[in-house]
């Protein structure tokens, strides 16, 4: 596995208490959308990945942030800047 | 749009080259809109439509012609009806008229907001003071200000909507951490570069559900990593610690804390809000403080009642006292009839009680009110956790019969609707 699928099998894993509806989960998928998240569950996500990788993903970066996709790439590039 | 909505509001309206029919800024808010025009249609009446229209005491009031036992203010105190609070606000009504119509850095700072915060500086023992025109703008002034794009803000996540806004207008890094978790605010402060520019933001009291912060073990590990710590005292100010500074004067951390963030609106029982603080420098955040520059000063009379009003506090030991019987009893009180609330025993002045759903909040607001008792309804997005409740909270001027009639009114409504057997 490439860094990038285990980090998206790593998400996807941490996402799976919160995807109440059994969303299918690629790239693309939305969280807002697809997911239909508000924003204490992202609170609550959000915290979890960052104890998970160790990385703060600050609400500025959150902002920017729609995808399933961009978060793990969000997640890879906080990992190695450490 | 359709005929009933088609008032007399522009008569230009029908002019206008129509439209996608119906669609327009406003439509995002269509859901909302439903949703509460289905609420309304079951027949309750509208939690946020509430008129006092005569108010007699801090703890009374006439709503729709009945008179009513307030527990839904922020009147902690009861400082509005005090006689010296009032003679000082008229007197400075005569003395220097109804308004400053200026900014404070022009021609809005008259000798009344220098003695308001001299008062403050007494009340809270600090070297400086600075007064806004509301508690709102207070953060907004503070979090956009002192942190910059480079520094990073960390504040709890249930923080109040005008902590948040703060950072939103600021260009700092905002990192949250889960409601009063020690832990968690170490974790994420770890985190951070070491050299980086930190402001930990906790309030005192949190508001919804009347919690207060474990302040002692926070301010320890922010001042570990370095960061400045700002408390929010707001529901504190008035009953918490020796001179009724707050939870943090009571935590023992006052020489830890850089700044302290209060309000007038709710125990000094008038309008505005404030920053004290030692920093040498604080000072110049009157100069490049935007919330504090571009809007205009406090009237004169607000100023004269507020700085009264904090001089009073510094000697309200047995409001105080009587405040903390009051809410010990009606928690207490509330917890054996078998309501569920948000605290184990009463740890501020409010005493929140949770409901299922909005419907059952708002059938039990309802039936209170029409036994003669206002409490706040609060929903999300207000509510930190998806949670509907009602919202006690006492003022030192109940009396031990009001506590008592306000404990059978809850019985009575809890049971005529089910919320309790
Ligand atoms: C924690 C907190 N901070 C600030 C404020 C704002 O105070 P003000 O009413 O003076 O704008 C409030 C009031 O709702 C509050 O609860």
């Amino acid at each position: 596995m490439t860094d990038r699928t285990q980090t998206f099998a790593k998400v996807a894993e941490l996402i799976e208490p919160f995807n109440k509806k059994g969303v299918e989960l690629t790239d693309s998928t939305t969280f807002a959308g697809d997911l239909e998240w508000d924003s204490l569950v992202v609170m609550d996500f959000v915290a979890s990945v960052e104890d998970e990788f160790d990385i703060l993903i600050t609400m500025n970066m959150q902002a920017e942030i729609e995808t399933v996709g961009q978060l793990v790439d969000a997640v890879d590039k906080l990992k190695t800047e450490d | 749009m359709t005929e009933a909505l088609n008032n007399a509001m522009d008569p230009a309206d029908e002019e206008r080259p129509p439209t996608v029919p119906g669609r327009d800024l406003f439509s995002k808010f269509d859901a909302l809109i439903a949703e509460r025009q289905a609420l309304l249609d079951t027949g309750v009446r509208d939690p946020f439509g509430l008129v006092m229209e005569r108010v007699l005491s801090p703890t009374r009031a006439i709503i729709r012609g009945r008179e009513t036992i307030l527990l839904g203010t922020y009147n902690y105190m009861g400082m509005t009806f005090d006689p010296d609070v009032i003679a000082a606000g008229k007197k400075a009504l005569d003395d220097y008229g109804s308004g400053t119509t200026g900014s404070r850095v022009l021609n809005g700072t008259y000798q009344g907001h220098r003695e308001c915060e001299e008062a403050l500086k007494e009340f809270y023992g600090t070297r400086h003071a600075m007064v806004f025109s509301t508690g709102y703008q207070a953060n907004l002034g503070l979090m956009s200000t002192i942190a910059g794009k480079e520094d990073f803000i960390i504040l709890d996540a249930d923080s109040h909507a005008s902590i948040y806004d703060g950072c939103f207008l600021g260009d700092a890094q905002i990192v949250r951490f889960r409601h009063n978790s020690v832990d968690d605010l170490a974790r994420r402060l770890g985190r951070l570069p070491a050299d980086a520019g930190k402001l930990v933001v906790l309030e005192g009291v949190y508001s919804m559900l009347g919690d207060i912060a474990p302040l002692k073990e926070m301010v320890a590990v922010a001042k570990r990593h370095g960061a400045m710590v700002v408390v929010d005292e707001a529901h504190g100010m008035g009953f918490f610690g020796e001179h009724g500074r707050g939870v943090f004067e009571e935590a023992g951390v006052e020489d830890q804390v850089d700044f302290v963030v209060g309000t007038f609106s709710k125990s000094v029982g008038t309008v505005g809000g404030f920053v004290v603080s030692n920093h040498p420098k604080f000072e110049v955040l009157r100069l490049v403080c935007r919330p504090y520059v571009f809007t205009a000063s406090l009237p004169p009379s607000v100023v004269a009642t507020a700085a009264t009003s904090i001089r009073k506090l510094m000697h309200a030991g047995e409001k105080r006292a009587h405040l903390w019987k009051n809410s010990k009893r009606l928690h207490l009180g509330l917890r054996e009839l078998g309501f569920d609330l948000a605290t184990p025993e009463a740890q501020s002045a409010i005493i929140a009680v949770l409901l299922p759903d909005q419907q059952t909040t708002v059938l039990m607001w309802q039936a209170l009110l029409e036994a003669g008792l206002y409490v706040n309804m609060a929903r999300p997005p207000a509510t930190p956790t998806g949670i509907f409740l009602l919202r006690c909270s006492l003022c030192a001027e109940h009396s031990d019969e009001d506590v008592g009639r306000i404990i059978d009114m809850f019985a009575t409504a809890g049971r005529a609707t089910g919320v309790i057997a």
